[in-house]
């Protein structure tokens, strides 16, 4: 008896229902499914493919024996896929009743065994689903005219069924190109196979072995520019919704109270400080917990998260979300130690006393201005204190919650990347009438997420490019009532590879606005510096680390994150907080 | 949490100290440096420079003066209550050293961080004169903890109810035109007190330094809140001072900033008396 290859053309996922490998193979540009039969005829063969126009069968090669097929198996498992017999409908002998699963669905199809017969038995749904190309399915927003009132989240997230079919699109290549794309390297394929299988809870699992983080991430992360870029349906189509999915299944696990804390069996005796806990922090400290090292992150602020709290919007970012994940960390043995600024209350070599590493992530935590006429009047702010109010301090909610919210009818916001986007889509959730981005290049070259772009048009915010502030001028107390302005040009590429804005001499004009925010980014934190000036650091200020380790200049301290490189994304500083975890690791056990 | 280990009404009860337990904060914290603390769940971060430590017992001292809704809302705190956070110490401490005779001069609830920097400077082995003002007599504070430590030391009150009658400002011409001796000048208290005598000294080129008080939110360098503008240039109060060259700052545009919120005060204070 030979083995040959029955073969249905189909976009979705197909699963052996006994093994739960794949059935799917791909050729070129199609998807099969894939079944190995044993079969002992040739007539039968082509009987079969001359009436299924999807199936081929290879059996060029194949020696014929007999007249009936026997048996269809998993490639894998080399189960049987014949469940059952029947009565065929059509010739009345006897049926072969197959199960596959897809759509997380057993799909039952029947397959006459008699060789003259042509019947193929599968439910015109089930066969259209098959045959089916599924579009990326997107998330349901809120609408952007209720949205702009609330701090509620914008997008709803997947429900079950869209994860499901979302998760179906993805064609689990072998070597998956899209966890090259991530920086803390999940198993994306094996993630979104156990969403088509309907097992969440191990999805969840699954990322968590890699991102401690995945509700923060599936949220904020640029999947656009990581994971998602690289993924193979994206040359054709649009990729897998990689994020949207990661998101899906920490909710589904924090919503229904699925989270489970792993037992870490092994103990290093060994501790290490955190300094910030902010997305790199957390991601170093839930690793080497996870090794069997005692950890204690250090955090200046009176709530952990650095960013996530502080930074990044509720309407983006539930703060429940955040604290659920740092909860977790808690739970997973970490120490918490809030109202501690590291370089005051204890210098890096105190800690070094008390502990076998430090890892420094304190992100870049001194607002940039430009030093231009009149930034310091009344209503002008940087994007972290605009930021820092409304969100760590819920400013929103004044006069419930005391620190006070910058008000202003005519807000303009300074710069172009996602915090400024921020800035921006809180100012207009605050009261204000209008609200203007300026930004000195195209809209091209800005830095901010297109999803983030796209939700600050929709909700009205004003763009107003190639556009610099110069001067700001207030009245007389001190109160800022317009900025004057120049017109950009763009001229060759610079050192970031976006096209240098230059100043077009005599188009200055003056812009009204009662509130400026200026988001143009931040520069390297002095506090730890003063009392560790022997931390080796860049020319623009910023730790010097081996790219290898996070290692700095400093023997048993590590950093990572914007610290390291300047502003970046919260999955970067992720991912050096992980390399940082490893290194240590492998260090200390070195000793 | 933090606890409240005791508590003086001052001033009509306007000015309030709280010895706060902070074991760590109180081994590390140096005159001129600063607390930010936020009083419960709902709070705001106000930062308070530090009026006395004590290390040994673990406690830092802070005096406040009842202005808006936190401090309002500590007024109401007993000793045994918590306060909810405390962080520091913050900023740079107050360049201290030997120089010869000093000048101190304190003004309102100004004299509370002057007393411990006057504490300083004396254990470094200055001589020290004092100048500490008040509206009225019942409004003076520290008045014997700065006589312990200034050899001499001269009070002023606004109204002439107790000491000379008139700012301190009067005080501080004289001794400029008698002593030439005087190094270094400390001026503490509010913004508009710490401009005239900034105005009087540089007349007679006498160093000045003065301890700021801009509105902050974190107090770490992080936000911007607190920018002052210093010989033309932008500093962060938070971790370029609090203390200053009063020569090079400028005062109007500090009042002016502090000035920001003051409808936002009065509108949090309205809410929470609701």
């Amino acid at each position: 008896m030979e083995q040959n290859i029955i073969k249905y053309k189909t976009h979705l996922n197909t699963y052996c229902p006994h093994c739960n490998n794949r059935l799917n193979v791909k050729e070129k540009d199609s998807e099969y499914i894939l079944f190995k039969a044993i079969y002992k005829s040739k007539e039968l063969d082509l009987k079969l493919s001359a009436y299924l126009e999807e199936f081929t069968i290879d059996a060029s090669e194949s020696i014929v024996e007999g007249d009936k097929l026997s048996d269809l198996f998993c490639p894998h498992c080399k189960t049987s896929l014949v469940t059952e017999e029947k009565v065929c409908e059509e010739c009345g002998s006897k049926v072969g009743k197959i199960i596959i699963s897809a759509y997380s669905k057993l799909i039952p199809f029947y397959i006459c065994l008699n060789s003259g017969c042509k019947w193929i038995g599968l439910s015109k749904t089930d066969k259209r689903k098959l045959e089916q190309k599924i579009p990326r399915q997107e998330m349901p927003e809120q609408d952007h005219k209720l949205r702009v009132h609330n701090f509620m989240e914008v997008p709803y997230g997947l429900t079950s069924e869209l994860a499901v079919l979302e998760a179906n699109r993805c064609i689990q290549c072998k070597k998956p190109k899209c966890v090259d794309g991530c920086p803390v390297y999940i198993d994306i394929p094996g993630f979104i196979k156990l969403i088509c299988e309907e097992k969440f809870d191990e999805a969840a699992k699954k990322i968590k072995e890699r991102n401690v983080l995945p509700a923060v991430c599936g949220r904020v992360c640029p999947q656009e520019d990581q994971c998602e870029k690289t993924c193979i349906l994206g040359i054709k189509d649009k990729p897998v919704a990689i994020g949207n999915l990661e998101r899906f299944v920490a909710d589904f696990e924090r919503k229904m109270d699925l989270v489970k804390i792993p037992l870490i069996k092994e103990k290093r005796g060994k501790s290490i400080a955190v300094i910030g806990s902010g997305p790199g922090g957390l991601t170093c400290a839930a690793d080497l917990i996870q090794l069997g090292y005692a950890v204690t992150i250090y955090e200046a602020l009176h709530q952990p998260g650095g960013v996530l709290v502080y930074g990044i919007p509720e309407f983006r970012l539930p703060k429940t979300i955040v604290n659920f994940e740092i909860d977790y960390l808690r739970k997973l043995g970490c120490k918490i130690e809030l109202n501690h600024v590291i370089g005051n209350i204890y210098t890096i070599n105190e800690l070094l006393e008390d502990f076998d590493a430090v890892y420094i992530g304190v992100g870049a935590g001194l607002p940039r201005f430009m030093n231009i006429e009149g930034e310091n009047l009344c209503n002008i702010f940087s994007a972290n204190e605009y930021l820092t109010r409304i969100n760590l301090m819920k400013a929103y909610k004044f006069p419930e919650y005391d620190t006070p919210l910058p008000r202003g009818k005519n807000v303009a916001v300074i710069g172009g990347g996602n915090v400024t986007m921020d800035c921006a889509r809180c100012a207009l959730r605050t009261g204000a009438e209008k609200v203007t981005i300026v930004y000195r290049r195209s809209r091209k070259e800005m830095p901010a997420r297109e999803e983030e772009i796209r939700h600050a048009e929709e909700e009205g915010i004003e763009f107003k490019l190639l556009t610099n502030p110069v001067k700001y001028m207030g009245d007389n107390q001190n109160w800022v009532i317009g900025m004057e302005c120049v017109q950009m040009r763009l001229g060759e590429p610079d050192d970031s590879g976006r096209r240098r804005p230059i100043p077009i001499k005599g188009s200055n004009f003056i812009h009204d606005c009662d509130l400026v925010i200026v988001a143009i980014g931040a520069g390297p934190n002095p506090i730890i510096f003063s009392t560790t000036p022997d931390l080796k650091r860049n020319k623009w200020g910023y730790i010097e680390v081996n790219p290898e380790t996070m290692e700095t200049s400093k023997e048993f301290v590590y950093a990572g994150g914007d610290i390291v490189t300047g502003a970046a994304t919260v999955i970067e500083a992720m991912g050096a907080g992980r390399i940082a975890a490893n290194a240590i690791d492998k260090k200390l056990l070195d000793l | 949490m933090f606890e409240i280990i005791r508590k003086d009404e001052m001033a009509k009860g306007t000015i309030v100290r709280f010895d706060i337990n902070a074991p760590n904060i109180a081994q590390k914290i140096k005159p001129g440096q600063f607390i930010i603390l936020r009083v419960n769940e709902t709070g705001e971060r106000i930062p308070i420079t530090i009026a006395d430590v004590d290390r040994l017992g673990g406690i830092i001292a802070i005096i406040v003066q009842v202005v808006g809704k936190t401090t309002a809302l500590m007024r109401s705190l007993k000793a045994g209550d918590f306060i909810k956070d405390v962080v520091g110490p913050l900023g740079k401490p107050s360049p201290i050293r030997k120089l010869g005779t000093v000048l101190v001069v304190g003004g309102g609830t100004g004299i509370a961080i002057l007393h411990h920097i006057t504490k300083a400077m004396k254990e470094a082995g200055n001589t020290v004169i004092g100048i500490i003002g008040a509206r009225e007599k019942d409004m003076l504070i520290l008045e014997d903890e700065m006589r312990l430590l200034c050899d001499e030391l001269i009070v002023t009150t606004d109204d002439g109810s107790y000491g000379i009658k008139g700012f301190v400002t009067l005080p501080l011409e004289k001794y400029l035109e008698e002593r030439k001796d005087i190094k270094e000048i400390y001026a503490i208290g509010p913004i508009i007190m710490m401009k005239n005598v900034c105005k009087i000294t540089k007349k007679y080129g006498v160093k000045t330094m003065v301890s700021l008080n801009p509105v902050m939110v974190d107090g770490t360098g992080m936000c911007g809140c607190c920018r002052v503008n210093i010989n033309g240039e932008t500093k962060f109060c938070c971790i370029d001072g609090p203390d200053f060259d009063g020569h090079q700052v400028d005062f109007d545009e500090l009042e002016k900033r502090n000035s920001m919120y003051l409808k936002d005060e009065k509108d949090s204070l309205l809410f929470s008396i609701k």
